[in-house]
């Protein structure tokens, strides 16, 4: 399978996803909607199949009713925002010094191998993208992982081969 | 066993919904609060508690409460930090997802003691599901009375919203975090003017850490006297310290200040000593900003003292022989570490999260990032050791908010405990390369 890249991918939002976002915009004060842009950016990026394209940053834009350059200057300052297509399952592995000390390179360098991809990459079938991440807060419970929402902690060989199992199973929500 | 005051219900099933909380104390610090006491008398009690804010800087919450401006017809703002991103540190994580009720209660009754009418929790974008959980908790909250109009009855009127990031270290440094929830860059801001009287949109306003906001509920409950009788006298209460690295359990830990670093390394209650059966290193007391101690200043201070957990026990000796409580991110190297590949790996996290405004920072954090990626890889020269040393003269001081030290005082410990660590892999290039230094040569103390 091969991901489609077009920059018309604006995502069509459900009249569910549009009450979600004024509900966001609802919870500041008249006239501070721009307050809403990033988790309005979270919603939409969810909707748009895990990234953002100039065109998804426009209407966002649209929809607060501010100036693109405000919506890209957020988006590209964030490193949770992908800019680029991704994979149906993104990991994003923490490399940071307390994961490092209880194993984190050997995870990273076990998920290149298996899925014969580097970090920054995405697997040639478009199932995965290989991330790394600094400390996501769960340096108690390393090495670990992101995927989607969740996090996988403790994280051995036979760990990450589960997860891998359970993404191909489509058992975990995908990005598409 | 200490006496816990934060995590003392952490273990009651269902403790993160309403009725559970409720019937097992909580919510009783608001009705307190609110029926009979002034917003003042809060304060004061606060004050009188002598809380230190948990979030890293450890300022007095009480007199940073005393300085917010209260022009008239100007709203005020109370800000959550829940960016929590400091490595080493994941504390706040564990107390919103297991117990989310303690935080809305602290944040009500301190909203109503800085008479803030609608308040944030600013919280990592990472920690969405966390994030959920807090809004299903407020939900409950605003359903049995405890948040919107006129909370029971005494005209009080709070308004409680939870807010994402989305993913930037540096969005948990406070002004950071005010542009951020105006829905901006995570630049920091120069102070002054300083939030208490220009914060979130041109307002008065207060940032606190979470562990902060929730250790209001036991001070309003029991009062400051129970609550310093608590902990040392310089540290009051009991602190969460998040525990990880190379020891045998790490996870959350509440303690009440004052208890040995050797006891919570080696207790059983605690970590349980080093992973595997090996000896310890060295330790990062605070997350990953405050100074590394070597193995010989960790249980003991310079002066023979017993190293404790407090403010100032972990401080005594100064930048020479000290180090921080900080964040309570607490992180263990065994012997087989390499500290050289361990500050490397932090210059990198700092290179990374700098926002670019300072040339100072940016540029200096990237240098040092690459000049320890070469002492690391054993490409470095001698020379090199003393250029960190320069670089971080020059980021020390000169930029407009703390992110700058914070990515130079642990390169400066480092080289100060372990230069002949950072010696060797000069005049081992080819070992260097090869493995880790701690597992060539093992402990050198
Ligand atoms: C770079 C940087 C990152 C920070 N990150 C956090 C954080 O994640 N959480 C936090 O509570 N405070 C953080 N702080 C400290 C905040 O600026 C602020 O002092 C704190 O939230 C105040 O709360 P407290 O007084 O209750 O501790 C950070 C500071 C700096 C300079
Ligand atoms: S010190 Fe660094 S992080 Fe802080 S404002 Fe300057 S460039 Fe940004
Ligand atoms: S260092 Fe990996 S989660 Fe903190």
């Amino acid at each position: 399978m091969k991901i489609e890249v077009t920059q018309k991918s604006r995502p069509v939002l459900s009249a569910e996803k549009m009450a979600e976002i004024q509900g966001v915009i609802s919870q500041f004060p008249e006239g501070k909607s721009k307050s809403a842009v990033i988790r309005i950016l979270h919603i939409v990026e969810e909707e748009a199949g895990g990234w953002l394209s100039p065109d998804t940053m426009d209407m966002v834009a649209e929809i607060l009713n501010i100036q693109p350059i405000e919506v890209y200057e957020v988006a590209t300052f964030y490193t949770m925002f992908n800019l680029n297509p991704v994979g149906k399952y993104i990991f994003e592995v923490c490399r940071t010094g307390p994961c490092m000390l209880v194993g984190s390179d050997n995870i990273i360098e076990y998920i290149e191998n298996k899925l014969d991809v580097k970090v920054g990459g995405t697997t040639a079938d478009g199932m995965f993208t290989l991330k790394t991440a600094e400390c996501l807060g769960a340096c108690g419970y390393g090495p670990m992982l992101q995927c989607g929402k969740h996090y996988h902690e403790h994280l051995t060989p036979a760990k990450v081969d589960e997860l891998i199992d359970a993404c191909r199973k489509g058992e975990i929500k995908a990005n598409f | 066993m200490g006496r816990k005051l934060l995590l003392e219900h952490i273990d009651v099933p269902s403790i993160e919904t309403f009725d559970v909380y409720r019937k097992n104390g909580g919510y009783r610090s608001v009705e307190k609060a609110l029926k009979t006491m002034s917003p003042e008398e809060v304060v004061e009690e606060v004050k009188k508690a002598n809380l230190k804010g948990r979030g890293g800087a450890g300022f007095p919450t009480g007199l940073k409460w005393s300085f917010l401006a209260k022009p008239e017809g100007v709203p005020r703002y109370l800000l959550c930090n829940a960016d929590e991103s400091e490595p080493g540190t994941f504390k706040d994580r564990y107390l919103m997802e297991k117990i989310p009720h303690l935080l809305i209660e602290g944040m009500i009754v301190s909203s109503y003691a800085l008479g803030s009418n609608l308040s944030y929790i600013y919280i990592r974008g990472e920690y969405m599901w966390v994030l959920e959980i807090l809004e299903k908790a407020i939900a409950e909250a605003y359903a049995k009375g405890f948040l919107g109009k006129n909370i029971l009855g005494s005209g009080f009127d709070l308004d409680l919203r939870v807010a994402p990031g989305g993913g930037a270290y540096i969005c948990g440094e406070e002004t950071a975090l005010i542009e951020s929830l105006e829905g901006k860059r995570g630049n920091p801001r120069i102070k002054p003017p300083f939030p208490a009287v220009k914060g979130l949109w041109g307002c008065p306003t207060v940032v606190n850490n979470v562990e902060s906001l929730a250790t209001v509920v036991p001070i309003i409950n029991d009062g400051a006297e129970e609550y310093t009788k608590l902990g040392t006298d310089a540290s009051n209460g009991t602190k969460l310290i998040s525990a990880c690295g190379n020891v045998t359990r790490g996870g959350v830990y509440e303690i009440e200040l004052g208890i040995s670093v050797e006891e919570f390394i080696y207790g059983d209650e605690w970590c349980r000593g080093i992973a595997n059966n090996k000896k310890i290193k060295a330790l990062v007391p605070g997350g990953s900003s405050v100074p590394i101690l070597p193995a010989h200043l960790i249980t003991k201070t310079a002066a023979g003292e017993n190293r404790l957990m407090s403010y100032e026990s972990l401080a005594d000796g100064g930048f020479a022989s000290g180090s921080m409580l900080g964040s309570g991110g607490f992180i263990v190297f065994d012997e087989d570490q390499c500290i050289v590949r361990n500050t490397w790996n932090f210059a990198r996290f700092y290179a990374h999260e700098s926002c670019g405004q300072c040339s100072p920072c940016r540029e200096g954090t990237g240098w040092m990032e690459k000049v320890l990626h070469r002492l690391e890889n054993g490409k470095g020269n001698m020379r090199d050791i003393e250029l960190l040393a320069d670089i971080n003269k020059k980021i020390e001081g000169n930029t407009i908010c703390p992110l700058g030290d914070a990515a130079a005082w642990p390169v400066a410990a480092a080289i100060r405990h372990f230069r002949e660590e950072f010696e060797w892999h000069v005049t081992h290039p080819e070992d260097a390369v090869k493995g880790n230094y701690g597992l060539l040569k093992g402990i050198t103390v």
